[in-house]
This record gives structure tokens, C-alpha cells and sequence, in this order.
């Protein structure tokens, strides 16, 4: 299934990608984790071993075990800095 | 993008969104508005410009939620929130979080929330340039206990 993903701030700049569309076999977020973090060292650092990862699916934060579907838009962005 | 809820480049004047917010109804009581600005100093370094990433559409989103919220939680006529995005340097204005209601309590409370949720809830990051280069602002814990405080504070209004 084709999901939709994007990286914001740090994460992008450390991942050299803002966004990107992948087809993927993942049922949930969890599932979807290790098939970047394979890429490389860079990817493992900036999302499976970062304690402070935040994911949105679809315009909402969401914990690891969200169910994916096709055409959803997945998020990975650090903690939000604003105001 | 509705009015009451505006990401934009653009600085924005107290007085003409007050003005906007009021709309000359004789029933408001009370506007509590509050702004944020770029500091030139932070975590003792010089700051002398700053960029302001968010998450279009998302942003959005989150920002109409905390709005609801406080309407939810407190007794309002209107609020409005602005929050600038690109490139800002100190004492320029981030954010604006006003709010109109009958009586005061109200309109003070629902302003510290809403901007106690943006920080924590609302996707915008910030990238400060300082001598040493530049660096992406880490979030605060204060700021996660400040927002803490008001998740399990639905029974006391």
C-alpha cells in the first residue's frame, strides 16, 4: 500500500528528506519503524532510537500501535517548540 | 483557515484584532490578550535570528482544537489565535492568543490554556541563529508541566 511520509525540523535535516512516498507492507506505525530504520545508521539514530519521536497519521498524534491504511499521511517530527 | 485561527507570515496589530475580536458587542466584559516575542538571549546565548518550520495543515488543526477546548471549558464569547511562521528576529511577534468574555476569571484562565496547549499540542518548531550557528530549540519540561496542569482539570470548572 502507498502511504505518504514527512520529517520536520531536526528530523528532516538529519533524514535529508522532507517528504517521500513509499509502498510498504505495515499494518501499524510499529510496523512501519523498522523498514526506515534498516536504511542506515542516520535513520536508526534519528527515528527507533529516539525516546523523544513524535508521529501524527493523518493530521493527529498517535501512538505506535495505530493501525495504517493506504494514502494515509504518517508524520515524524520532534517535540513541538512553538509559541 | 477560518478568521478566528490564522498561521501566517505577516505581523499582526493588538489593537485591529482586539478591535475585530470585541466587534463592538456591549455583552464582553473582559479581553485578556497575550503575545509572545522573539527573545535575543536564550539558554545564555545571543539570539539574532530565528526560523519558525511548522506542519501546514496540521497546525491547523491542532490550533482549532485547543480553541474548542477552551470554548468547551469556559464561558467565552470569542477568541482568537495567530501565530507567524518563516524567518523572525528579536522583539518581533510570534503569537497572539486574545480572549473575550462576560467576566475576567474566564477570559484569564482560557488564555493561559490555550497558549500552555499551543506550546505543547501545536506543530511549529523553532531554529535559533546564534554565534556558534545555528540550532533547533529543544522543547522545555516546564513547558510539559505547565500544559500537565490542565489535562485533569475538567472536574474543577
Amino acid at each position: 500500500m502507498k502511504i505518504t511520509i514527512l520529517y520536520f525540523a531536526s528530523l528532516r535535516e538529519q533524514l535529508g528528506c522532507a517528504q517521500e512516498v513509499l509502498d510498504v507492507e505495515a499494518n501499524t506505525v510499529e510496523e512501519l519503524l523498522p523498514i526506515l530504520c534498516e536504511r542506515g545508521p542516520q535513520w536508526q539514530q534519528a527515528l527507533c532510537d529516539n525516546a523523544h519521536l513524535q508521529v501524527a497519521v493523518n493530521h493527529t498524534v498517535v501512538d505506535l500501535a495505530t493501525p495504517l491504511k493506504e494514502g494515509d499521511e504518517v508524520a515524524f517530527f520532534p517535540p513541538v517548540t512553538g509559541g | 483557515m477560518s478568521q478566528w485561527v490564522r498561521v501566517q507570515q505577516e505581523d499582526f496589530d493588538l489593537s485591529t484584532e482586539v478591535a475585530r475580536l470585541r466587534d463592538g458587542r456591549k455583552d464582553i466584559g473582559a479581553v485578556v490578550a497575550f503575545v509572545g516575542t522573539v527573545r535575543d538571549i536564550n539558554q545564555g546565548d545571543r539570539v539574532s535570528t530565528m526560523v519558525l518550520e511548522h506542519y501546514p495543515g496540521m497546525t491547523e488543526k491542532a490550533l482549532h482544537e485547543i480553541r474548542e477546548e477552551a470554548h468547551r471549558r469556559w464561558r467565552l464569547e470569542n477568541s482568537l489565535i495567530i501565530h507567524r511562521v518563516g524567518p523572525l528576529a528579536p522583539a518581533d511577534q510570534i503569537v497572539l492568543v486574545a480572549v473575550a468574555s462576560r467576566h475576567r476569571g474566564d477570559a484569564f484562565a482560557a488564555a493561559e490554556f490555550m497558549m500552555d496547549y499551543l506550546k505543547t499540542r501545536a506543530p511549529f518548531w523553532k531554529k535559533e541563529q546564534t554565534p556558534e550557528g545555528s540550532r533547533w530549540v529543544d522543547a522545555r519540561v516546564s513547558d510539559q508541566q505547565a500544559a500537565q496542569r490542565w489535562e485533569h482539570a475538567d472536574a474543577d470548572i
